[in-house]
């Protein structure tokens, strides 16, 4: 009878911890609804660009897909944008500074979803898709090319392409083989010579190279991975089934990401990023020229003839809100830098804006001491995770791969 | 099992299920009340009555949208000419706006349209309007839960 008795005790007690949700595996509504704000299934249809009215036109990804892999878009013949955009590396390099021409100051960056950023790099320096494209084709660590050389070729090699899509060329002939404002000496004299009709009849030809680009970029999409699966079928109520099952380690790591540890503040929704910039206190590599993040590039974007407010944005002047409202003077700016999507992000060490850390664990580590920053308030402040809530941290975020 | 038995049992069970009971109560009761969320208030120094309004739908996280403010004095009188400084941030955070609105039309019976409002995350935010007109100058805090 006692045995008996202990058994319709156990149940009762059993019957309550389960009434009141206690159990560990559960997640509280609060949790349930940010982790299907998190997935996948919950990110908005990818939003028109008036700026570029050829942002959707299959041709221009076309050509954008093929400027995109095609090495003969740089000085010396050997870069690509996908040389350091990998396209089977998440559009990245594994490396923590990209090697274009020469070696670059930042990391590449991943390129799923980036047509959804209202400003691009690490820092933010441009306001559109199609307006970053065409900065690294100039950089003389990265394509080092120039813009009557672009111009110049888009003629020789895409001519009729570039006609059917866009409009008639300009008149090339008889400009310098190689002009621009940021070449050598002489490109840049060359460049200052020409008339300011044959410079507009080369940007607008750039500015189309930008556009195509950033049409064959709107199609880099997020692939959902074990986590959307385990969110979406929490959203529904049912037990997720196969892959789509969490470890406890992985269902702690992914409560403290939303809870104790702060994560979801910053690398929140379906990309798990805010889109702003942020002091988070992450160190400066030595050697590398001083880096001041967002508040060393606010002049460079507002100043951007390509920007939203010049004359090569299509649609009116209402698209511009981003750059017209924009954070233009803020501490909060000193050595504040995008918040990266963590989609994939176990598979694409090292970390941080110029490769600073080399695993997720040294990520984390970073994260719990909150160190001060070198210049300007670091917003991150010291957490207390123990090792298993450091490695569950890690655990959850290889849910974001596969 | 004897009467005495069953009443123990009994007895355990409607305590188990009266702890579960108040524990399902305690777990989904409403979180500790938040910041003030009125909508209207008088300015601090009680020159103006402020009243705020999203231009359309509610805010998104993360969208660039727009605000109507409408000032006028407290005997309400629409207050033409204000300007206005646009301030605020995540008081949770120690962070500002991650934008800069402005005041870009004013749009009749002291209604001005403030531009370039975005949210980047969750939570409580502080929208800090300093209006200047020909009254004097003075301000108004509202808090919003996103």
């Amino acid at each position: 009878m006692k045995g008996r008795l202990l058994t319709k005790l156990i149940a009762a007690a059993a019957l309550a911890a389960a009434m009141a949700g206690c159990s560990d595996a559960d997640f509280t509504d609060a949790e349930k609804r940010t982790i299907a704000s998190m997935a996948l299934s919950a990110l908005a249809p990818l939003p028109a660009d008036p700026t570029n009215r050829f942002a959707d036109n299959p041709g221009a990804a076309a050509l954008g897909a093929t400027l995109f892999f095609d090495t003969g878009m740089s000085r010396d013949g050997n870069v690509a944008c996908g040389t350091c955009h990998k396209i089977d590396r998440q559009f990245q390099d594994d490396l923590p500074r990209g090697i274009g021409v020469a070696q670059t100051n930042r990391r590449t960056m991943p390129l799923a979803g980036v047509a959804r950023d209202p400003f691009f790099f690490w820092d933010g320096r441009r306001d559109s898709l199609w307006s970053q494209a065409l900065v690294p084709l100039e950089n003389p660590l990265e394509h080092a090319g120039t813009r009557t050389s672009y111009a110049h070729y888009i003629k020789r090699r895409f001519g009729e392409r570039y006609e059917r899509i866009f409009r008639p060329l300009p008149d090339l002939d008889g400009l310098p083989t190689s002009a621009g404002p940021f070449g050598t000496p002489a490109e840049q004299a060359a460049w200052r010579a020409m008339t300011v009709q044959q410079r507009d009849g080369v940007d607008l030809v750039f500015a189309d190279i930008g556009k195509a680009m950033a049409a064959f970029e709107r199609s880099l999409v997020h692939a959902p991975t074990r986590f959307d699966r385990f969110a979406d079928a929490l959203a529904k109520g049912t037990a997720p089934a196969g892959d789509a099952v969490l470890s406890e380690e992985e269902e702690a790591g992914l409560r403290l990401f939303i809870g104790k540890a702060n994560c979801s503040t910053c690398h929140t929704g379906p990309r798990f990023t805010d889109n702003h910039f942020h002091n988070t206190g992450v160190p400066p590599v030595a050697g590398l020229p001083v880096d001041r993040g967002r508040i060393a590039v606010v002049d460079e974007v507002r100043a951007d003839p390509f920007n939203c407010l010049g004359k090569f944005r299509d649609g009116g002047e209402e698209a511009c809100g981003e750059l017209r409202f924009m954070q233009k003077s803020s501490p909060e700016l000193v050595r504040a830098y995008k918040t990266p999507s963590l989609r994939g992000v176990a598979d694409r060490p090292p970390y941080m804006h110029a490769g600073q850390f080399a695993t997720l664990e040294q990520v984390v580590d970073h994260y719990v001491r909150a160190q001060a920053s070198v210049e300007g308030e670091t917003e991150i402040h010291p957490l207390q995770l123990s090792d298993r809530e450091r490695a569950a941290l890690v655990a959850f975020l290889k849910t974001l791969s596969d | 099992m004897g009467s005495t038995g069953r009443m123990v049992v009994g007895a355990f069970g409607l305590v188990a299920l009266a702890v579960g009971f108040l524990a399902v109560v305690f777990l989904t009761a409403p979180a500790a009340p938040g910041p003030d969320l009125a909508r209207a208030k008088t300015s601090v120094k009680g020159l103006y009555s402020v009243a705020i309004a999203p231009e359309t739908s509610e805010p998104r996280q993360g969208d660039l949208h727009s605000w109507i403010v409408t000032v006028t004095t407290r005997q309400g009188t629409p207050v033409d000419n204000a300007s206005f400084t646009i301030g605020g941030g995540m008081p949770e955070h120690a962070h500002g706006l991650p934008t800069s609105p402005e005041a870009t039309a004013y749009l009749g019976d002291g209604r001005y349209r403030i531009e370039g409002m975005k949210f980047s995350m969750t939570g409580w935010w502080q929208l800090k309007f300093g209006i200047t007109a020909p009254v004097g100058a003075d301000e108004a805090t509202f808090n919003l839960v996103l």
